[in-house]
């Protein structure tokens, strides 16, 4: 019941946090590390707005403890640009439009680096598989364009 | 926001030590001092059931043993037969090549589970032990307390689908079963004292709150799938959004070819009833023919007989028993020689 010392590796840096048991990988890295970029959506596992990486691969933090996580490499949002330069992702983001309302934008980048990270040239079939949820409520604006600023 | 209710975490390192676990803290007992009666102490796997249920407080154990550090809990093994340690992710199974080519029904049914996400998480073993669901239970605790509960959570109260019914109604949900019961898998589970094998087919029973015939000291470890030589499968699923719903009405077939004739044919549906069943009736026929269209009807007509959803999920009782229906006839017919 109480609290628990952890080290994340998150981003690229090791971050020691004091975080509760039942506290999920989101809330740690919104409420102990202040990465707010992670988004809070469904929070039941469907909407895929908390996407994050863990060791590359997309999963949903909103049901994942940290402390299962272990030595593994967390990578947010937050870690895709660098210090002065947004990742191409992000820039193709930005130059197609891809976003609504942008809320679910994180988890779109997430799952969008994913997959071009394993897939060099994705159809646009894989990248809406790829997406999972998170091109439906967009599918009349930007959604389009959201699957259309993954491909070359 | 939606916070897990409070809980220990225990995390061992092999499935006998999960299994002491269970024993040593008394897997089984209900606690009755949070409102709705829960389980004490449980196991999570993926957690991409349980913890959404928890979220709502359909679930509050005071302890949770997790199987994320057990030791070899993943893994796809081939000797003679195949066999699937239950840790082994829906993604993995989903994208072996061995699986997709030779057990097709299986990698078709974990490719639909959920979102890609949440394949990643979620485990063969988790999908197999799948809470059921039902529109008057997957609910937050303030609806489900606005209404007074149900059945499913609180004995005393009467199942909301069917207010006579003498048992709960809640719906079978997991893809991943109906496959592999016509895959014919068995699977195993160890306790405290040993490990036992159980035919999938076995496992299940009518009854929403207990759908499974397991103890609750016992930890699900392997899945086993005979040789599949001659034998061609298919899943087919019917959701409200096919980029990550559970089920409202799904078929999986079988058959095993021995020349241009059907010597073997197996049947399965689920999400139209609290347990997913074998279908013998709509089995039977095809054996022996070619799976001209006439066996073809003879076994939808069977499926449909068979089918026997409520008013609990999203879509009607007719458009799911219909699904069923079309599903059959579809499933069947993509499994005629190419």
């Amino acid at each position: 019941m109480t609290k628990q010392l952890l080290t994340l590796r998150v981003n690229g840096e090791p971050r020691t946090i004091a975080a509760d048991t039942h506290h999920t990988l989101l809330e740690v890295l919104r409420e102990e590390l202040g990465l707010t970029g992670t988004k809070h959506g469904c929070e039941l596992g469907e909407c895929g707005a908390c996407t994050v990486l863990v060791d590359g691969v997309p999963i949903l933090a909103c049901l994942t403890l940290p402390t299962l996580v272990g030595d593994s490499e967390v990578t947010t949002v937050e870690g895709l640009a660098s210090a002065e330069d947004l990742h191409p992702l992000q820039v193709a983001f930005a130059e197609e439009g891809a976003a609504q309302c942008g809320y679910c934008t994180p988890g779109m980048l997430m799952t969008a680096k994913a997959l071009l990270d394993t897939t060099a040239r994705p159809t646009r079939a894989a990248s809406l598989r790829a997406q999972g949820p998170l091109p439906l409520p967009l599918r009349k604006a930007g959604g389009t364009n959201a699957t259309g600023a993954q491909l070359p | 926001m939606l916070r897990l209710p409070r809980f220990r975490l225990l995390e061992p390192r092999s499935y006998g030590e999960a299994a002491q676990l269970l024993a040593e803290n008394g897997a089984g007992a209900l606690d009755r001092s949070r409102g709705t009666p829960t389980l004490r102490v449980m196991l999570v796997a993926g957690g991409t059931d349980l913890f959404p249920n928890m979220k709502r407080r359909q679930f509050t154990p005071e302890l949770l043993i997790s199987l994320a550090r057990v030791r070899d809990a993943s893994g796809i093994q081939r000797n003679g037969h195949l066999d699937i340690s239950a840790g082994t992710t829906l993604s993995a199974i989903a994208q072996d090549p061995g699986i997709r080519e030779r057990s097709t029904a299986l990698a078709e049914a974990a490719e639909v589970v959920s979102t890609p996400q949440l394949r990643n998480m979620g485990t063969i073993g988790g999908n197999i032990c799948l809470d059921t669901r039902c529109n008057w239970y997957d609910q937050s605790l303030f609806w489900r307390t606005a209404e007074g509960f149900c059945m499913k959570t609180n004995p005393d109260v009467v199942c909301r689908v069917a207010t006579s019914s003498p048992r709960c109604l809640a719906v079978a949900s997991a893809d991943t079963v109906p496959a592999l019961l016509v895959l014919g898998a068995t699977v195993h589970f160890e306790d405290a004292e040993g490990g036992r094998d159980v035919p999938l087919a076995d496992l299940y029973q009518e009854d929403g709150i207990q759908p499974m015939a397991l103890r609750q000291d016992e930890v699900l470890t392997d899945v086993t799938l005979p040789e599949a030589d001659g034998w061609r499968s298919t899943y087919l699923k019917m959701r409200d959004r096919g980029s990550f719903d559970f089920p409202i009405a799904a078929v999986a077939a079988a058959v095993r070819w021995d020349g241009a004739k059907v010597s073997e044919a197996r049947i399965a549906i689920t999400a139209l009833g609290s347990r997913p069943q074998l279908v013998a009736d709509a089995a039977r026929p095809l054996v022996g023919t070619s799976l001209d269209d006439v066996t073809i009807a003879l076994a939808a007509e069977a499926v449909h007989k068979a089918a026997r959803p409520m008013d609990n999920t999203s879509g009607t009782i007719s458009q799911r028993k219909r699904a069923a229906l079309v599903f059959t006839e579809r499933a069947l017919r993509s499994l005629r020689p190419a």
